[in-house]
């Protein structure tokens, strides 16, 4: 048996979208129509005026890290010490993610240090939205 | 308007607190409740409303013997008790029930009779949160603190002194599990749980519960216990996911249910004796002396090392140890409230000398949702 992997999202008719663009390689959010408010997680009503009317779109992928903390204890699917982080897109929105491509330390987690997405397939239909410094 | 036409006339803890093998969750609750009807006087007869959480108010007034005519089964984690304790005050104001009892229990330690509660992979937190690695409250709770730290400059150190004075406090608490001294050096050497938390830094995990009978005021002296009156609540609820709180230096269910309940009670921070507020977490008295507006922003860290919220510092803070040395079932609002109503009684073993006004904030989930209710000894 291996050993089993980190808990993956099920997708519902309202968060398709999301799942669908990380597959495709593109990070999506949510912005109202009427009121221009960029929001997440996904749903298909603004939650700031109520409408309807809103449309997809593919984010920047840039963002700052916001908060964190360094998780010591073992959960299926991670070695710790490893960051749960949260990220404040360029966008506005933000987002609990991982950050990759660095050392899980303090000194290497600076907040507000600038970030930018990365696309980690789990399985066949899963791809999560995973960050890491930015380099450009 | 304030309440005051409603008090607490009966209130206990179960008989035993800390690591309880042979007594199941809802034996629990029934227990406390036994315990705060004898507190009383009262028979599941005399009883015609319950609120509870954890288990439902159905199986409650069943394995009671109670037929009540109202009942409230909110469970927005930790503080249902302080927003049950609201609604109670209410539906008695509104004739819709005399006699209401709060009750908790949880087997949180020993998982008797309790079942699990996973997250589902299709919820919001699901999808959004649990693909990342948390587990559970010690990994969740302390994801604002380190924004919390840098916009305000608080050192680890600051907010090491909650522990150590929360421990002085259980100290003189017979009842809490953990009553050796601490000090800084203890808890920043303590095991890293999730950084900046250390294991000093987070609740215990016991079994245990606790029960509130509310009536009417008028009534109040009809009972052989000192009456201990309801002047002000407040409740709300922010976000099930805490990656999508407003601020990560503020919590907007603390800044909503914590002024209401001033605003009710027609006091202001000087009236205060006596402060309880949730502490699950070390930093959850920080945020809460904060957005109860005891402290200028970012001061919380300050005024606790500088030794305010300890014995014999002027604003007297989770006397009974708090969840991170008396005890923490896992919705440990219950006990705040316990000991809220023993300090107005006059019966607290860490008691406040002379103490009129007591303010009781909670917390539920990672900051989702508050309630907090101010108590008063005496007679509007």
């Amino acid at each position: 048996m291996p050993e089993p992997g980190r808990a993956l999202p099920q997708p519902t008719p309202e968060t398709k979208h999301f799942w669908d663009g990380t597959q495709a390689g593109e990070l999506r959010l949510q912005r109202c129509d009427e009121c221009s408010h960029t929001y997440f997680p996904p749903r298909p009503f603004c939650p700031k005026c109520a409408s309807r009317k809103v449309s997809v779109f593919a984010a920047s992928g840039r963002a700052i890290l916001d908060t964190y903390v360094i998780h010591h204890r073992k959960v299926p699917g991670f070695v710790p010490p490893y960051a749960i982080a949260v990220v404040k897109l360029a966008e506005g929105p933000r987002m609990m993610t991982n950050i990759v491509e660095c050392a899980q330390t303090p000194e290497a987690l600076q907040l507000d240090m600038p970030l930018e997405v990365v696309f980690e397939k789990q399985t066949d239909t899963i791809t999560l939205p995973l960050f890491r410094p930015a380099k450009g | 308007m304030p309440h005051n036409t409603v008090a607490v006339v009966g209130a206990a803890e179960t008989t035993k607190l800390g690591v309880i093998p042979d007594m199941s969750q809802i034996q629990l609750h029934a227990d406390a409740a036994l315990n705060a009807m004898a507190d009383c006087g009262l028979k599941p007869r005399d009883i015609d409303g319950v609120a509870t959480a954890g288990e439902t108010p159905v199986q409650i007034a069943h394995y009671l013997g109670i037929t009540p005519t109202w009942v409230d089964g909110t469970s927005v984690g930790g503080c249902s008790f302080m927003i049950h304790v609201r609604h109670a005050a209410a539906a008695i104001e509104a004739g819709l029930a005399k006699t209401i009892l709060v009750t908790h229990g949880e087997s949180g330690r020993s998982g008797i009779g309790r079942g699990q509660r996973p997250v589902p992979a299709s919820s919001l937190n699901g999808q959004f949160e649990q693909p990342f690695g948390p587990m559970g409250p010690p990994s969740l709770f302390p994801i604002p603190v380190l924004r919390y730290m840098k916009t305000y400059g608080v050192t680890h150190e600051q907010i090491a002194m909650v522990s150590v004075v929360q421990r002085e406090w259980a100290a003189k608490n017979p009842r809490a599990t953990f009553r050796d001294p601490i000090t800084v050096e203890d808890v920043l050497g303590s095991r890293m749980i999730a950084y900046p938390f250390r294991l000093l830094q987070c609740c215990l995990v016991t079994d245990g519960g606790g029960a509130l009978i509310l009536t009417s005021a008028d009534r109040a002296k009809d009972f052989p216990t000192k009456p201990v009156y309801i002047l002000g609540t407040g409740e709300s609820v922010e976000t099930p996911m805490v990656s999508q709180m407003e601020s990560f230096t503020s919590s907007r269910a603390f800044s909503v249910a914590g002024p209401t309940a001033f605003r009710e009670a027609g006091i202001t921070h000087k009236d205060v004796d006596h402060l309880m507020i949730y502490d699950a977490f070390a930093h959850l008295p920080l945020y809460g002396l904060e957005d109860l507006g005891f402290v200028p922003r970012g001061e919380a860290g300050r005024f606790i090392a500088e030794r305010n919220t300890a014995i014999g510092g002027k604003l007297p803070l989770n006397t009974n140890g708090g969840g991170l040395s008396y005890m923490h079932s896992g919705m440990y609002g219950m006990y705040a409230l316990q000991e809220s109503v023993r300090q107005m009684r006059g019966s607290a073993p860490a008691q406040i000398p002379g103490a009129k006004i007591s303010v009781c904030h909670g917390v539920g989930g990672m900051f989702a949702a508050s309630g907090t209710i101010i108590f008063s000894n005496q007679k509007p």
